[in-house]
């Protein structure tokens, strides 16, 4: 077995703040990412889901270099991709890019698409004319673009042609792995399934791995091959699509998908239907939190770990 | 994009000021220092000396229309200076943070604290009178506000999608701030400098008032009303006619400055579908 692409191993990071006081005496850290650890394999999609603030566009940002971690490696291929050793930005690039959530920001309004596309190819190195040319051409053809359409500008495109843009901007390096960063939840729902269609034909075609983050879990099962679901800081569960989906084991996770809205419920005339199977009683343990409070952020959690229940389905739970 | 009237005749009376400076060598019916003569001075307005002459019998239209020169230079090379030391301080500042930013911050207080017209005279002190020395003054007086502006609107563009996709593109801090920042603060920076420039205007009139801008004998709007006041009960349109001037341009640069505004707001602007 080869090593995994991506590995992150106990990461924590950690946001000073000011908690009031004269002076900013009583300054305190917020445990934003609190010991999360993971696997990504070669064209694999694996997803992170949980509420705004749950540290997982914190995490996305670590492992692309915007954010410094506090603790904790993360590896590509073995290599340190943040922290000591870590590479620069420009040899990053060629690792890991992303797609961001909204097309309306993330485009450069003073820039064409062609000067986009061609910036960062002759930042990375290619100089000829042509190759640049014969790149953008390919890459705008792969997300579903014309080649005429390079000389145009971010406000002549639509949201759906905006994100596309967006996502050749950040396979024109040819990374290996790209974050998803919401990357449909911006866009009518008209477009999202010819964006989600676009990011599994490229996934396939160019053999990338995704590391999506997302809160539409809809989205999520569409793509997914593993899910890990975060709870303020922390890994709850984890599993392939299917345990996710269909036997959801922690409270949370639980809560989440019973959030979905069901276009067929007005049609099931029983008042609601028991969704799950019943929860496994593990001796001797309890779940750290049920996900119906919030817990202290500045507090260190209690003592946990993530139990294996069966397959690669884990779930975390503590000493009761 | 829609322009109103209020930038037309900013625009107007800023081409007016523009033209009359290019052109004063041509359409200057005198010369603006060599023709005095005293037989002819303090004479009101009538078709040979248009805005009528001054104590020593110089033609008040013709040092207008030199005077213009002064004022333009003043006002576009102090607002050159302004707008590069402002936005080199403030940019840096809002995309790098930390004690730089502090730095900067502080210092920006410091010159939004002293009133900018007596460090422009404590400088003059320093450097001497004179246009160079003027230019320097008017110019290290007035960047905290585009200082300010830059670093407000760094800030908001560093959080823009465009921005963190080019660092992780392997983009360097000064190619960032240069094609990916710079280029969407233009509008408010291009704004501050002309609004700047009728401060400048006023400055250099008051400086020259003074006795600390331009020297006697060559003409400049603020120097002309120094030497009209002696004479304001019987020669009034010497103070009138250069009071009118330093009116007019300072309205159209401020007019013209609020007009880009408007037009370069992108809440003003439209999204195309």
């Amino acid at each position: 077995m080869t090593a995994p692409l991506l590995q992150v191993d106990d990461l924590h990071v950690r946001f000073p703040i000011s908690g009031g006081g004269l002076l900013g005496t009583g300054r305190r850290a917020l445990h934003a990412v609190n010991g999360i650890s993971f696997e990504l394999a070669k064209g694999e999609c694996l997803s992170i889901v949980g509420e705004s603030g749950c540290g997982k566009s914190t995490t996305a940002l670590s492992i692309l270099g915007l954010q410094e971690p506090s603790e904790g490696m993360i590896r590509f291929r073995g290599q340190p991709l943040a922290g000591p050793g870590a590479p620069g930005r420009m040899d990053r690039a060629k690792a890991v890019q992303m797609v961001f959530q909204d097309p309306y920001a993330s485009l450069n309004p003073r820039q064409s698409v062609r000067t986009s596309l061609a910036a960062p190819l002759r930042l990375h190195g290619i100089t000829a004319a042509s190759e640049i040319e014969g790149r953008i051409e390919a890459m705008l053809k792969n997300v579903g673009l014309t080649p005429e359409q390079a000389g145009r500008y971010p406000h002549e495109f639509s949201g759906g042609q905006r994100q596309r843009i967006g996502i050749a901007r950040a396979l024109i390096l040819e990374p290996e792995i790209v974050v998803l960063d919401e990357p449909v939840s911006a866009l009518d729902v008209s477009i999202r399934a010819q964006i989600i269609n676009l990011l599994l034909d490229l996934q396939e075609k160019l053999s990338l791995s995704y590391l999506m983050i997302s809160h539409d879990l809809s989205v999520v099962e569409h793509m997914s091959d593993r899910v890990l679901v975060m709870y303020f800081g922390e890994i709850v569960e984890e599993g392939g699509w299917r345990e996710i989906f269909e036997a959801p084991t922690h409270p949370y996770t639980r809560r989440l998908i019973a959030a979905i809205p069901d276009p067929d419920a007005a049609l099931n005339s029983a008042a609601k239907p028991d969704l799950y199977p019943t929860m496994p009683q593990l001796v001797g343990r309890s779940f750290v939190s049920d996900g119906s409070t919030a817990p202290d952020v500045f507090t260190a959690p209690a003592r946990s770990e993530l139990i294996e229940i069966g397959g690669n389905h884990r779930v975390r739970m503590a000493v009761a | 994009m829609r322009l109103g009237f209020n930038f037309w005749l900013g625009a107007t009376l800023t081409a007016l000021v523009i033209l009359a400076g290019i052109l004063a060598q041509w359409i200057a019916p005198f010369d603006p220092v060599l023709d005095a003569d005293l037989m002819s001075s303090e004479l009101p307005p009538d078709a040979t000396f248009w805005f009528g002459t001054d104590g020593q019998g110089r033609d008040v239209y013709t040092r207008i229309l030199y005077g213009a020169q002064i004022s333009l230079t003043v006002g576009i090379v102090s607002q050159v200076i302004n707008s590069i030391i402002g936005v080199t301080l403030g940019m840096t500042a809002g995309y790098w943070g930390g004690w730089w930013d502090d730095l900067v911050n502080g210092l920006t207080n410091v010159m939004l604290a002293i009133p900018s017209l007596i460090f422009a005279l404590a400088v003059m002190a320093v450097l001497g009178p004179g246009l160079p020395s003027l230019l320097i003054a008017l110019g290290l007086t007035n960047w905290s506000w585009t200082c300010r502006i830059a670093r407000s609107s760094t800030l908001s563009l560093k959080s823009q999608g465009y921005v963190q996709a080019a660092q992780t593109l392997g983009y360097g801090d000064l190619r960032i701030m240069f094609t990916q920042v710079l280029p969407n603060m233009m509008g408010p920076i291009l704004v501050m400098a002309t609004l700047g420039m009728g401060s400048a205007v006023l400055s250099e009139a008051a400086l020259s008032f003074l006795g600390l801008g331009i020297q006697p004998p060559f003409p400049s709007w603020g120097s002309m009303l120094t030497d009209a006041r002696q004479l304001i009960q019987l020669a009034p349109w010497a103070a009138l006619f250069p009071g009118l001037a330093i009116f007019l341009s300072v309205l159209g640069f401020n007019l013209l400055g609020d007009g880009l505004r408007d037009s370069l707001d992108p809440h003003m602007r439209t999204r195309k579908p």
